[in-house]
């Protein structure tokens, strides 16, 4: 492939220069910034014009302009080529910002509507005798929820999947592991509502237990399973061979090999992975409402009994719809955006702190 | 939990050579450390195997008694009437709603998704970069429900302007014409997924682009080409497998999205003539919706895994082609192989 | 060395994750009796409330009755501190299949049981069968929002025709006609039906079924059955769509259309004059129903018909549905003094500070016996 690719190399299909002066005709440095606020301008103009409501067409009609006088301004100064290299990046440029918006402005939403009755009663108190459609009430037997669900979850497919990562990269080989490896592969590709509807149709409703934080923690364990096993397993393949070979042929038993010199030269990426998978978990929405029913008020306890979690509150006060319970589920919102970041920041933390030096 | 049903002992691992990258046989697998060791390893890969086996089986039995007794044809019936007597439902409208929602996120997503990897990649200014990588990083974590919300009480009050607008220019097309109304249509169900994996696949796409080979670019900027001719002749073939796989990665998340569907469609079964009316359904969202009113007498709720396992088949062929590609490339990176 | 600093890193980690975690649960409260506005009604009602049982009583159902639920579950629980009532407004289809798996104490629902249902019951009532209990009744507002609209008549056949798709346009004659001083836009009419299944939609239906027979041919079912329209999960869903769409028409429980602030239709019921949505209206509607349920079963027939001055026609009655025999051991306790609570005179007053219509006298008494006799 790379050698298809360096047949191809501009060097054979570039024109000779067209003019005799090694200098080119420039735009000037501040042109994109110009033609930008240019085409700013103009999009706005015509948006008021034609008197269109809505500020996306606007911005639309901005980013089409800026694109189209770029490139013909290029094309007139600097020649096609230039004219070309010019396009591609505005088109970029616009691809940047056109994602930017959406993803900003979900951010901002969330950050301005959360803040409204976030504070410490929000954090403090349930929604336990709270009438729905006034003030008040809380998130708190919401965030115990999830600390509790997503905390079983990982006990249960932290362990299993890094043992199962363990026997697939250091003993792995056979045909059991391969069948390991196709199921692993498969479960990735579990929706996480069929998860859910298995371990409803399965844990509740054929064998008859009661709707609890178990239950959700059951399912959020299925979709765990498989990131922590695929994540242990590439950062596994990393260890270089030769650390292997130097402590097995110093006689230390395979075991010792993998506890005492494989894992702790991979458990930074495998601890990274594994918080990633638990922040990816954490915001799981699907399973949550078919099985842990949901409850205005504080249960402490994930093996009986109805629970919350965040992610369940946002959708249930979202579904309450009115003014005061779309505050409370922006406020959750906002709660679970930062507790997922915040499993992020520290994944990330650890991954760079732990990160082997010498890159791949 | 795993410790307690590792000791099945199994017998220690076979000396053969024959193994996979890290395995080095130290030739003295008898030690009862390196056995319970082993045991528990080999155990943990057994449970999730079985596991695994188990929900394909309860699956695929619930679904078959739900299929025995449909009244309708589970392929063309456009009605979902499973807790009926005689029940009566296919999946039709919700096969139709997910593959049309996810096409169009796709096509919305993936060329911007493409943008922004190659602006943080290659565009940005140097200073720019890292953080915005980070950033992207860190949008990719944001749960679905917060889509959810976002999309049901900002975008579908603030997307008509862009309907009005395609409907002034498109509406000849049939499917894109705006009959007026709230945007609780399949079209804006595929703008919100389009922003939900744009994270996701520029994140991949980005890896892969920073993979490409440094030489070559630069030997062709020495030779005087313009930045885009170094990505178009260079980085762009380069990662083009990389570019499908990211894309079926965020395919994958986009069929199986619930929540961000099920706040912002107006759920019904119909298949409207335009994308831009409310209506229609997706695999996920109709379980979400249904399951709890499926009757434990009827068979609503059979019905309702059995398209959960056609939605589980499709995502496993959209993962499976990724992965495929992605074997493909392996060769190019890849530590100890 | 680098192993030893490793674990030691680690288990202070995990120490500080599990006192953290330690320290979470203990600093929340479930007490928020000093926020929000409370009202006179829940202040009052304290003190005549018998508490019996403990624990935590699960129900699910109609969510045409969820705002009066909220009010009774706060009184209650404010005077019976041990018990914990937790209502999720799921739609009727929804909570009656929860509690015919045996998941809940007791449902909430706007249609009395079929007669499958009740077969099906018994299974999980053991030594009984699912009753109806009568607790609550309520005017369907027919909540609207059009630009420049604020007073609208409409009569059953004009609503039929809107909900079927075929008044398409405000302007159109036929509301124009009911509507002679109003200035009707030529806006795209938005009907928006629930996409649950639901007991105001069986209601709302059966309403539309007889007022106007030839205008709506559906047969009345928990489930929609028209084509076209827009379609929202639970009433709250119904009346947040209605408040965001210019153009919007829907049906909910009466307290969520003023609890949304949405204005609701005058019914023109071929009476004296139009009659508007309140609970006044509804109780005179109310009163005509007639138990039809055999035993205990108290289930209701409503007259969808009368032109009585002043009668609001289009009303619910919303059901909570438990065991007459075989309930929960466990939660029968709890769930016997709530009930009567709930059809006590305090629990019943309750309900008209928030737009729901108290039973009439004669049928919460024999409700009232019902629930003593529950086991």
């Amino acid at each position: 492939m790379t050698d298809v690719v360096l047949d191809k190399a501009p060097v054979n299909d570039t024109p000779p220069p067209p003019s005799s002066t090694l200098r080119q005709p420039r735009l000037p440095r501040w042109a994109p910034l110009g033609i930008g606020a240019l085409s700013a301008a103009l999009g706005s103009g015509v948006g008021l014009v034609a008197g269109l409501e809505s500020r996306i067409q606007w911005g639309l009609i901005a980013a089409l302009l800026y694109v189209v006088i770029n490139y013909t301004l290029a094309t007139l100064v600097e020649g096609s080529r230039q004219a070309k290299d010019r396009l591609a990046t505005s088109v970029v440029w616009v691809c940047f910002l056109a994602a930017v918006v959406p993803l900003v402005s979900l951010i901002w939403e969330t950050v301005v509507r959360g803040s409204k009755v976030m504070g410490v009663d929000f954090l403090t108190h349930s929604m336990n005798g709270v009438i729905t459609l006034q003030e008040g009430g809380g998130a708190y037997h919401a965030l115990i929820g999830t600390v509790e669900q997503v905390a079983i979850a990982s006990i249960i497919a932290a362990p299993l999947g890094l043992l199962t990562a363990i026997y697939l990269v250091e003993y792995g080989g056979g045909k059991l592991a391969k069948a390991v490896t196709f199921f692993v592969d498969v479960m990735t590709g579990i929706p996480s509502i069929v998860a859910g509807l298995f371990v409803l149709a399965f844990w509740i409703l054929y064998l008859g237990f009661d709707y609890s934080g178990f239950a959700g923690a059951m399912a959020l364990a299925i979709l765990m399973l498989p990131i922590v096993v695929r994540s242990t397993e590439e950062m596994l393949k990393l260890v270089p061979n030769e650390l292997r070979e130097a402590s097995l042929a110093l006689g230390v038993p395979k075991w010792l090999t993998i506890l005492r010199v494989v894992l702790p030269t991979a458990i930074g990426g495998i601890t990274t992975g594994i918080m990633l998978a638990i922040a990816r978990i954490a915001g799981e929405t699907a399973p949550i409402l078919l099985l842990v029913f949901g409850s205005p008020s504080i249960n402490n306890n994930p093996m009986e009994g109805a629970q919350s979690s965040l992610p369940y509150y946002v959708y249930e006060q979202w579904k309450l719809g009115n003014t005061a319970s779309f505050d409370r589920a922006w406020a959750a919102a906002l709660l679970l955006i930062i507790f997922v970041m915040v499993l992020n920041l520290v994944a990330r933390a650890i991954a760079s702190w732990k990160a082997p030096k010498s890159g791949r | 939990m795993s410790t307690d049903t590792a000791p099945a002992s199994p017998p220690p691992p076979p000396p053969s050579p024959s193994k996979s990258a890290g395995s080095i046989s130290s030739g003295q697998d008898t030690r009862p450390g390196d056995r319970v060791f082993a045991g528990l390893a080999r155990g943990s890969g057994i449970i999730l195997l079985v596991v695994m086996a188990a929900i394909a089986a309860f699956l695929a039995w619930q679904a078959t008694t739900a299929l025995t007794e449909n009244e309708g044809n589970f392929l063309t019936t456009f009605e979902w009437d499973a807790n009926a007597d005689p029940p009566v439902f296919g999946i039709a409208v919700l096969a139709f709603g997910t593959i049309v929602s996810s096409v169009i996120a796709m096509v919305i997503a993936v060329p911007i998704a493409v943008g922004i990897a190659l602006f943080i990649s290659h565009y940005a200014p140097r200073k720019l970069a890292a953080p915005l990588a980070w950033a992207v990083d860190l949008l990719a974590a944001v749960p679905s429900i917060v889509y959810g919300l976002w999309g049901a009480l900002f975008l579908v009050p603030h997307v008509t302007g862009l309907y009005e607008w395609m409907d002034d220019y498109f509406a000849w097309t049939g499917i894109l014409e705006y009959n007026g109304g709230a945007a609780r249509s399949l079209f804006t169900v595929g703008i919100l997924l389009a922003i939900m994996i744009l994270p996701i696949v520029s994140n991949v796409c980005r890896e892969v682009f920073k993979q490409s080979p440094k030489m070559q670019e630069e030997a062709a900027l020495a030779l005087g080409a313009t930045r885009w001719e170094v990505i178009k002749m260079s980085v762009l073939p380069f990662g083009r497998s990389g570019i499908i796989s990211a894309s079926m990665l965020g395919l994958g998340r986009a069929l199986g999205e619930t929540m961000a569907v099920a706040t912002v469609l107006s759920p019904s079964f119909l298949i409207e003539p335009s994308l831009l009316d409310p209506g229609g359904g997706t695999f996920a969202q109709n379980i979400a919706a249904s399951f709890k009113e499926a009757s434990a007498a009827g068979i609503g709720r059979e019905a309702l895994i059995a398209s959960g396992l056609v939605l589980f088949v499709i995502t496993l062929l959209v993962n499976g082609l990724a992965r495929l590609i992605i074997a493909r490339r392996k060769e190019y990176s890849g530590a100890n192989a | 060395m680098l192993q030893r600093t490793n674990r030691l890193r680690s288990l202070a980690a995990g120490a500080l994750a599990v006192t953290g975690a330690l320290v979470l649960t203990a600093c929340g409260s479930d007490d928020n009796s000093d926020t929000g506005d409370s009202g006179d009604s829940t202040k009052a009602a304290a003190g005549n409330i018998k508490c019996e049982g403990k624990g935590n009583l699960l129900a699910s159902g109609s969510s045409a009755q969820k705002n009066a639920m909220d009010v009774w579950v706060k009184n209650y629980q404010a005077a019976c501190g041990d018990t914990q009532i937790n209502y999720k407004p799921t739609g009727s289809g929804a909570g009656i299949q929860e509690f015919l798996q045996g998941k809940t104490a007791f449902a909430g629902s706007d249609s009395a049981l079929e007669p499958e249902e009740v077969t099906e019951s018994k299974k999980v009532c053991k030594s009984g069968q699912g009753v109806d209990l009568p607790l609550v009744g309520g005017p369907i507002a027919v909540t609207y929002n059009v630009a420049g609209v604020d007073d609208l008549v409409l009569d059953a056949e004009t609503l039929a025709k809107i909900f079927d798709s075929k008044i398409t346009k405000w302007d159109d004659e036929a509301i124009k006609a009911l509507n002679p001083d109003a200035k009707l836009p030529s806006t795209k009419i938005q009907a928006f039906h629930r996409s649950d299944d639901s007991g105001t939609t069986d209601n709302f239906t059966k309403y539309l079924h007889t007022a106007a027979p030839d205008a709506w041919k559906y047969e009345p079912a928990k489930k929609w059955a028209a084509k076209g329209g827009q379609s929202a999960d639970g009433s709250s869903g119904i009346a947040t769509n209605v408040k965001q769409n210019d153009g919007a028409i829907g049906y909910a429980e009466l307290s969520y259309a003023t609890g949304s602030d949405i204005p609701t239709v005058k019914l023109d019921t071929g009476g004296d004059a139009p009659v508007e949505a309140t609970t006044e209206n509804a109780s005179k509607a109310i009163a005509e129903a007639k138990v039809v349920g055999k035993g205990k079963d108290l289930a209701l027939e409503l007259d969808y018909t009368t032109k009585a001055a002043g009668a609001y026609p289009m009303v619910l009655v919303t059901y909570e549905i438990a065991c007459d025999k075989g309930n929960n051991k466990e939660t029968l306790a709890a769930t016997k003094s709530f009930l009567n609570y709930a059809a006590s005179e305090d629990g019943q007053k309750a309900l008209a500070d928030i737009d729901y219509a108290p039973m009439p006298d004669e049928i919460i008494t024999k409700v009232r016996e019902t629930i003593k006799g529950l086991s």
